[in-house]
């Protein structure tokens, strides 16, 4: 691998983790999330500093270019991370389904309550008038 | 010690008894009463998104057909207003937050028969498309027989719903696909009027059920979990505003949901009631 995309993928690397650390520090991502990230970045550092590990793998999966095994490995992390997001997303947006059905009804509940409520406090009233 | 003992239970003891009118009453009672002599309790539940313009001729319709039976308007996230003209009309109105999609609605009205001890739930449309002379049809199909989903059908019988070439390729293809798996004829598979019952009306409620939109899939999925489904003629308007849920792009989404949806209940086990 030319010494120049090493460098450069060490650099991205590097920040990618420290990034993440730094997000979950200040608790913008939850550390669920974060475990994702943090394994990848880690795994392209490993894979752009030691030469020997990348050339094994490259010829494993059949590539010519060093490069195009980085590619394809970051390629297969967003699919997944891509489809792991789906996965989330369906389960919160039913999860927000559910409220949202659930606060309706509670609503309306607490609105006949409070109705009737008020009609029982109007007739004790009323009551109390007939009775002075 | 004692005497703070004492206090608290006599506050607790007061509390109860202030409460005790709020239990006499099922909330349902409030603005409707069930019909006496009738053991079925039975719900109308309508979803309807901005329907000013007809959903106050259509309760009007239904109160005319259906004396006394309550009527549960679910407001889907609608800017006009729906939900006042329901409320003046003396329906009960569940509003949710925002438009989440007929399904959702019609789930949130089964939801609340659930929760209330509804035994039967008839589900209509607001834009008066579904005739309100046909619900006591639907009654009494779903009291008299052991079908636990008794669907509206505006192709049996005498009919003269007409609709675009595109929509009726489309409901004649998965109502043969739901007519085969159900092992029986299904005219109508998107009809949204339907009268449901018993245990059915839990199922509707549970996660099994498809959230946006309820169609030949479910009719399958019930008809795998053993619920009796049966189809019976009635009539319906064409939708006087167009703004029917299949339209446009919308409805190439809508066939390949409903494809891949029919497909997977296939593949999934059956749920367990």
């Amino acid at each position: 691998m030319p010494p120049r995309i090493r460098i450069i993928a060490i650099l991205i690397c590097i920040f990618l983790v420290a990034y993440v650390f730094e997000l979950v520090r200040r608790r913008n991502l939850s550390e669920e999330y974060s475990m994702g990230w943090l394994v990848a970045g880690s795994l392209m550092l490993i894979l752009s500093i030691s030469e020997g590990l990348l050339e094994s793998i490259s010829s494993l999966v059949g590539a010519t270019l060093f490069t195009s095994t980085l590619f394809f490995f970051g390629l297969v992390f967003l699919v997944t991370i891509c489809l792991h997001f789906s996965i989330r997303i369906s389960s919160l947006t039913n999860q927000v389904r559910t409220l949202t059905q659930h606060m309706g009804i509670l609503y309306n509940e607490k609105q006949s309550l409070e109705d009737q409520i008020e009609k029982n406090s109007l007739a004790q009233h009323q009551s109390k008038l007939e009775k002075l | 010690m004692n005497q703070l003992k004492q206090k608290k239970t006599a506050w607790i003891t007061e509390q109860s008894v202030s409460l005790e009118f709020l239990s006499e009453e099922p909330i349902t009672s409030l603005n409707q009463k069930v019909p006496l002599g009738d053991s079925h309790k039975t719900l109308i539940v309508m979803p309807s998104f901005n329907e000013e313009a007809s959903i106050g001729q259509v309760l009007n319709d239904v109160k005319e057909n259906a004396p006394g039976t309550p009527i549960l308007v679910i407001n889907d996230g609608s800017v006009d207003r729906t939900a006042e003209i329901a409320k003046e009309s003396g329906a009960l109105v569940i509003s949710l937050p925002y438009n989440s999609g007929y399904g959702v609605a019609l789930q949130t009205g089964y939801l609340y028969a659930r929760k209330h001890n509804y035994s039967i739930v008839v589900q209509m449309d607001a834009d008066g498309q579904h005739d309100a002379a046909c619900i006591q049809d639907l009654l009494s199909a779903v009291k008299n027989s052991d079908a636990d989903v008794i669907i509206g059908s505006r192709f049996l019988g005498k009919n003269t719903y007409r609709t675009s070439i595109a929509r009726r390729i489309g409901m004649f293809i998965f109502g043969r696909l739901a007519s085969l798996f159900c092992q029986q004829r299904v005219s109508d598979p998107t009809s949204g009027f339907q009268a449901v019952k018993g245990k059915a009306i839990d199922f509707v409620a549970s996660d099994h059920y498809p959230p946006d939109y309820p169609d030949a899939d479910f009719l399958i999925m019930l008809n795998r979990c053993g619920f009796k489904t049966r189809e019976i003629p009635t009539k319906m308007h064409p939708s006087k505003i167009k703004k029917s849920m299949h339209g446009g792009p919308q409805s190439i989404y809508y066939v390949f949901k409903m494809f891949l949806s029919i497909f997977v209940t296939l593949l999934r086990k059956k749920p367990r009631i």
